[in-house]
């Protein structure tokens, strides 16, 4: 940038793995059959996410999405999407359950990369609250999802 | 206008850890010292219920609350009777056409009210949900036919556009002084000729013109007008519904309760007229003190003044945003007069994003779809970027804006 401080501040929030997953969209598409659809919108921004998600027994057998947004809640679709397959369904709200405590902890929590796997790149929207429903709102959709599958 | 920025005590902050370049006065002002000195000494030396009771204080409370009403007034060239108190314009706005509903719910309707099904309702595609949301439900509930003058490519509506739209069915024209997305100035003279001819009432959204440029609302003739303090330079809380004579006479109160009755029994009421009428309630005192010494301030510096200062710098932010490339200027576009306020798409690059690499370099401008999603469904984005000026906005703050927006789409790669 032309008149940036010497120091990045953002840098901790645009990682490169997010901005290139906001390039990549992994799992965009509407995926043939599927048990569950959300579809979710944050108001501020008007970022929205329309999410299927498809079970095989316990496990998920395959997420897509669709949706238009910031390059935070996109990636954050992008890294799900890539993730969320073979993932039993109690993983899978695990790791939901995980993130959303590494998103919302401004930075107080110690990153479970075993866990998260990429998604710890999100790590520094931690620390800018008013991003934190970008990152989180297609985790919200999947997780809404499958309690409507549970249903 | 350089050495009144000292007046401001928050522009020397630096929320972001560098200074701080406020670029969104058209969301919310800031506040100098006179109007929270004003308050202060309200709160400390005046305080009292008003128009109630009969001690020393009440009386002091009382003399300033109407002085306030007489200021307000003479700025916006109204009567005080015509200034009724309210949150801020969209509950003013919420008021017109509530009262309206009311009106006509009323077993004989005054002609001049009257709306029925068949009858239309006017607004333009680009007015601000509070605009437009109330007058939504009112058609809804009248029968009446919601109607809107359609905006171009660039969001920009005409007067042409606008007296076409004008029927003999027209019974409200409600429109925005100024829009706060794309800073276009309404032809309000020739809304109001046309509106009048067909015996149709004109609501004036004067959220962004009141603060910024002098506003004659006798010369211009509208029947409401509303505007809030808190873009003003004033406290937030605290807004103004402008009526007409005429209109204030005819209308019925939306709200009922204390300090707008003259007579109560067990089963009738009779109220005040305007302005108390649609007053009920006690109503926040320091901050319409606070709001006076708002005006006063501006007064100070001089409408005429203010105006040519936006003016300016709404110029210098449009003609360099369109010269970006890969940045697309919303609005009228350069050479083409506009309000200190200019939106922006970049392409590529959410508005979110834009925001945040903006706010990295301490520059307080809003994205999102700025309370007018009609527009921007229009515009074919959901979010916009939008750097707004007031008199305290400076030149350098202008460039550095468009400095940072000229480097937002290498940052993300955009474009390659």
């Amino acid at each position: 940038m032309t008149s940036q401080a010497p120091r990045d501040p953002l840098a901790g929030l645009y990682q490169e793995l997010i901005l290139e997953h906001a390039k990549r969209r992994e799992g965009e598409g509407a995926i043939e059959p599927f048990d569950a659809e959300r579809f979710l919108r944050n108001p501020t921004c008007g970022d929205e996410i329309r999410l299927r998600v498809r079970l095989d027994g316990d496990a998920v057998d395959a997420l897509g999405w669709e949706g238009q947004g910031c390059s935070i809640s996109q990636a954050s679709a992008s890294v799900l999407a890539e993730q969320a397959p073979g993932l039993t369904v109690a993983e899978a709200r695990q790791r939901i359950e995980a993130m959303r405590e590494l998103l919302r902890s401004r930075g107080g929590v110690e990153p479970d990369e075993a866990l998260l796997g990429d998604a710890v790149a999100f790590a520094g929207v931690a620390r800018f609250p008013m991003r934190v429903k970008c990152a989180m709102l297609a985790w919200v959709a999947l997780e809404e999802a499958l309690d409507q599958a549970a249903r | 206008m350089l050495a009144l920025r000292a007046d401001f005590p928050i522009l020397a902050e630096q929320p972001a850890g560098v200074p701080l370049v406020y670029l969104d006065s058209g969301a919310t002002s800031q506040q100098p010292r006179q109007v929270l000195d004003a308050e202060w000494a309200f709160r400390t030396q005046r305080n009292a219920a008003v128009h109630r009771g009969a001690h020393t204080l009440a009386a002091l409370a009382t003399d300033d609350y109407e002085v306030a009403r007489d200021r307000i007034a003479r700025f916006v060239g109204a009567r005080p009777t015509e200034i009724s108190w309210a949150m801020n314009a969209t509950d003013a706005l919420n008021t017109v056409a509530l009262s309206l509903a009311e009106a006509n719910r009323a077993g004989a309707v005054d002609p001049a009210l009257r709306i029925r099904a068949g009858d239309e309702i006017l607004v333009t595609e680009a007015e601000h949900h509070a605009n437009l949301l109330p007058w939504q439900r009112l058609a809804d509930e009248t029968g009446a036919t919601l109607r809107w003058i359609a905006v171009d490519d660039d969001g920009v509506w005409t007067a042409e556009a606008a007296l076409a739209a004008i029927t003999e069915r027209t019974r409200v024209v409600a429109v925005a002084h100024v829009s706060n997305v794309t800073g276009l100035i309404a032809p309000v003279d020739e809304i109001v000729a046309a509106a009048h001819a067909v015996g149709a009432l004109v609501v004036l959204d004067a959220c962004q013109s009141v603060p910024h440029r002098p506003v004659d609302l006798h010369a211009l003739g509208v029947d409401a007008a509303a505007f809030s303090a808190h873009k003003m330079l004033g406290p937030g809380g605290i807004g103004v519904l402008y009526l007409a004579e005429a209109l204030g006479a005819a209308l019925p109160p939306a709200r009922l309760g204390g300090s707008m009755i003259t007579t109560v029994t067990m089963t009738e009421r009779e109220f005040l007229p305007a302005p108390q009428r649609f007053e009920a309630g006690t109503q926040p005192v320091s901050a319409i003190v606070g709001l006076a010494a708002a005006v006063d301030y501006l007064e100070g510096v001089g409408m005429a003044a203010i105006e040519a200062h936006e003016l300016a710098l709404g110029e210098r932010l449009a003609s360099g945003a369109a010269s970006i490339e890969g940045v697309r200027l919303v609005g009228p576009q350069p050479g083409v007069e506009r309000a200190g306020l200019a939106s922006v798409i970049v392409d590529g690059v959410h508005a979110h994003d834009v925001g945040q690499v903006l706010d990295a370099q301490g520059i307080a401008a809003r994205v999102g779809h700025h309370c007018a999603q009609p527009l921007h469904r229009r515009l074919g984005v959901a979010a916009t970027t939008r750097a707004s000026a007031y008199l305290y906005t400076t030149e350098a703050e202008v460039d550095l804006f468009l400095d940072a927006l000229s480097g937002v789409r290498a940052y993300f790669g955009a474009g390659r």
